[in-house]
């Protein structure tokens, strides 16, 4: 007997499908974020299941910061060939170099609040409307509070306390001029969920979420690769650890986690497992204040 | 609420575990964080890093237990206030299922964000304090609850520590909601005494309360039947997308793409294109997997027709025999969302399924006061977080259903077009007036 039941990922599937249906179908000029990060690796899937055998309704846009993992900018190029779609890297170097940005000196610089000025620059050149993110809201507690089409004003701001109601699965896609919105098709999804659902679709990911042996140093009790922009802090030595990533990031936050989980199953197994969030564990830009996250949301970071 | 190290168990979810989305509501106080807390505690859902972040904030602020509402308060204004300002989304999951929670702030100046939350909700928690009973929120909520349709109620009367467990005090509460819920077109409600402070039947079952007999919270989460909420029966298939690839490969294709918003489609099937009236037979329906038998709601599909149609976004496919109202006089109960008043002759756009029309509002029934359920039909508008009954007429046909037959073809959002402010969430009732 079929008892006409969605299983929940097919459900968060077909949910994820409509709200990029209803993007594209309302919104002129949407782009979708492309990290080479799992959670954007889902969204390309899901694009795919949207309005495949068609071309995507919008092109796909890296922001680039120069300090990403070279694994996964591998991969970020030969996933969208594969896809046939078209690919726009907007480069917070160049942002630095045209002096829009100033970069932070020192060994603890990051550059990954760069990357605000770069994308609302180019959400500006290109005069998107809509840039398509792999964010979820279980992933930090401002997220947790964001709607699916997130309006941001004509400075890229996020406002808290006045977002719009959310009803149903009617979204209000209108905006005026130089208006965007931020568009979070897996917003209800967990950590565990887009492990699930690479599994479930057998969907290839960058080498480096897998353990392998690496060179890293530790700094604030967490595990950074080393690069080749990397100063040391006094103390501080580089040693080789075998790890794996569980977020994708800017190398110079991004921070690694011993682990010996060579497959998608084991990925999972730990993943399940793991007593940290994913942002708590590798992420350290998240630990500057209380409410980091939502002060850079309110900036336009992504 | 120290002690245990938590350890986050592998979720061994059951192949195809439903998806349960719930809100929890109640009045400020009546500690609706705290038992989102106290579940995600339970079930092992908090992880070390987020918890101990809860931990050193309560310390620092001096709260003589572990805040758990902290965990949910994710805004710096929620936190400097102590308030729940906006919804926020939750998840956990236990084998049985998965579920979404939408913690929906009590404040009355956020009624909207209220309905925002229990919009999608299958079920909803209404908080009630044990030591103060119902309160006009409380009312409130559960109206709002009824009037959104949620189809599962469960009245979680909290706070019983501070009663000293007394049976008598929840029975009390339980016939004053009875009573009250007799006027609310609601099926299922549940009624259990918990503390979600200490953890009474909110996960486990409570030995301090040895006289109720029905199951803890999560249980009932767990088992309540939400399968029969959607609507089976009536065929529904707003057209949102066509896909037509320009390429060699597929020259004559044309998809149309959507979510099944009612019943079940099957290949073979005559359906009805609407507004045009043009029948055709459903050839194919396709995903990105392959092809599918049926599709039923909420599946996103691609519905290929034997006939080439002029079908676009906005249309809607159904069966001839079966077609919802078309009209352009459209009567429905609102929840009113924005500062300016709505009045008679209000222009504003219209967005049901996936179209857009203009609408004029044409006349103010009445308003309801949501604690008496009295109508009041003299008013000459409707103020910010005021529900009531309102007719508009729309530039183009909507072709829809009773909201209390299908959610999704029975609602609607009404946006001011000078601001692109959402202004009201419409539920519309069977026939035009």
């Amino acid at each position: 007997m079929i008892s006409y039941q969605l299983g929940h990922l097919k459900a968060l599937e077909a949910e994820a499908v409509h709200i990029l249906r209803e993007m594209a179908a309302e919104r002129e000029r949407p782009v979708l974020l492309f990290s080479g990060g799992k959670d954007s690796i889902v969204l390309l899937r899901l694009a795919e299941k949207a309005f495949r055998p068609a071309r995507f309704p919008f092109p796909i846009m890296h922001v680039d910061t120069g300090h990403n993992f070279p694994e996964a900018i591998e991969f970020r190029d030969r996933r969208v060939k594969e896809l046939g779609e078209r690919l726009i890297v907007a480069s917070v170097e160049e942002s630095i170099a045209k002096g829009r940005v100033v970069e932070e000196k020192g060994p603890r610089a990051s550059r990954n609040r760069l990357q605000t000025t770069t994308l609302l620059d180019a959400i500006e050149e290109h005069q998107f409307d809509a840039a398509i993110g792999g964010a979820r809201r279980d992933e930090e507690r401002a997220r947790a509070k964001e709607r699916i089409f997130s309006h941001r004003d004509e400075f890229g701001q996020w406002d808290p306390k006045n977002q719009r109601p959310e009803l149903w699965n009617l979204y209000n896609t209108r905006l005026r001029k130089g208006e965007h919105f931020r568009v979070f098709p897996i917003s209800n999804w967990t950590e565990l969920d887009v492990w699930a659902y690479i599994r479930e679709e057998k969907l290839e990911i960058p080498s480096i979420y897998y353990s392998h042996e690496r060179e890293v140093f530790e700094r604030d009790g967490m595990l950074y690769s080393r690069a080749h922009f990397t100063e040391l802090l006094p103390g501080e030595r580089f040693f080789r650890e075998i790890v794996r990533f569980r977020t994708v990031g800017d190398m110079s936050c991004t921070g690694a986690v011993r682990s010996g989980a060579r497959t998608i199953e084991e990925v999972i197994e730990e993943v399940a497992a793991s007593r940290v969030t994913e942002r708590g564990a590798t992420r350290a830009d998240d630990r500057f204040t209380e409410a980091a996250m939502e002060d850079r949301k309110k900036e336009g970071y992504f | 609420m120290s002690g245990d190290l938590i350890s986050r168990e592998p979720i061994a979810m059951e192949e195809g575990a439903e998806l349960l989305r719930f809100s929890t509501c109640g009045s400020v106080d009546d500690g609706k964080s705290t038992l989102i807390g106290r579940l995600l505690y339970d079930t092992k859902s908090i992880f070390e890093d987020q918890l101990q972040h809860v931990e050193d904030v309560s310390r620092r602020r001096g709260d003589e237990y572990t805040n758990l509402a902290l965990l949910t308060d994710g805004l710096r204004a929620e936190r400097e206030q102590g308030i729940t300002i906006d919804v926020a989304y939750r998840y956990f999951a236990t084998p049985r299922r998965k579920f979404i929670i939408a913690d929906t702030p009590g404040h009355i100046q956020y009624t909207r964000n209220m309905v925002t939350g229990a919009s999608t909700a299958n079920l909803a928690i209404v908080l009630v304090d044990a030591r103060k009973g119902l309160v006009e929120q409380s009312r409130r909520h559960s109206f709002i609850a009824s009037l959104l349709r949620i189809p599962h109620i469960v009245f979680a009367v909290n706070k019983m520590d501070l009663v000293g467990w007394d049976e008598g005090v929840f029975r009390k509460i339980e016939a004053e909601f009875r009573n009250f819920a007799s006027k609310l077109d609601v099926q299922d409600i549940a009624f259990i005494p918990v503390s979600a402070l200490h953890g009474d039947n909110v996960v486990t079952r409570s030995e301090n309360m040895p006289w109720y007999q029905g199951a803890p919270l999560l249980h009932h989460l767990e088992t309540v039947h939400i399968a029969s909420d959607r609507n089976m029966i009536d065929v529904r298939f707003p057209v949102q997308w066509v896909i037509r690839p320009q390429s060699a490969e597929h020259p004559d294709y044309r998809g149309y793409a959507g979510v099944v918003s009612g019943g079940i489609l099957k290949p073979g099937d005559e359906v009805v294109a609407l507004p045009s009236g043009f029948t055709s037979r459903i050839k194919k329906i396709e995903t990105f997997d392959g092809p599918v038998d049926e599709a039923f709601s909420p599946m996103s599909v691609i519905v290929h027709l034997e006939d080439e149609l002029d079908v676009s976004r906005g249309d809607m496919l159904c069966r001839p025999s079966n077609k919802p109202v078309v009209g352009q006089d459209l009567d429905a109960m609102v929840c009113w969302m924005a500062d300016q008043p709505l009045t008679p002759k209000s222009r504003l756009a219209l967005k049901h399924t996936t179209r857009w029309v203009r609408a004029m509002v044409t006349n103010i029934s009445y308003k309801l006061d949501v604690n008496t359920l009295h109508r009041n039909e003299s008013v000459p508008s409707l103020g910010l977080n005021d529900i009531g009954r309102i007719q508009l007429r729309t530039t183009a046909p909507l072709f829809y259903d009773e909201y209390r037959r299908n959610r999704t073809t029975g609602s609607f959002v009404l946006v001011d077009e000078s601001t692109n402010a959402t202004v009201a969430a419409g539920m519309l009732l069977s026939e035009p007036r």
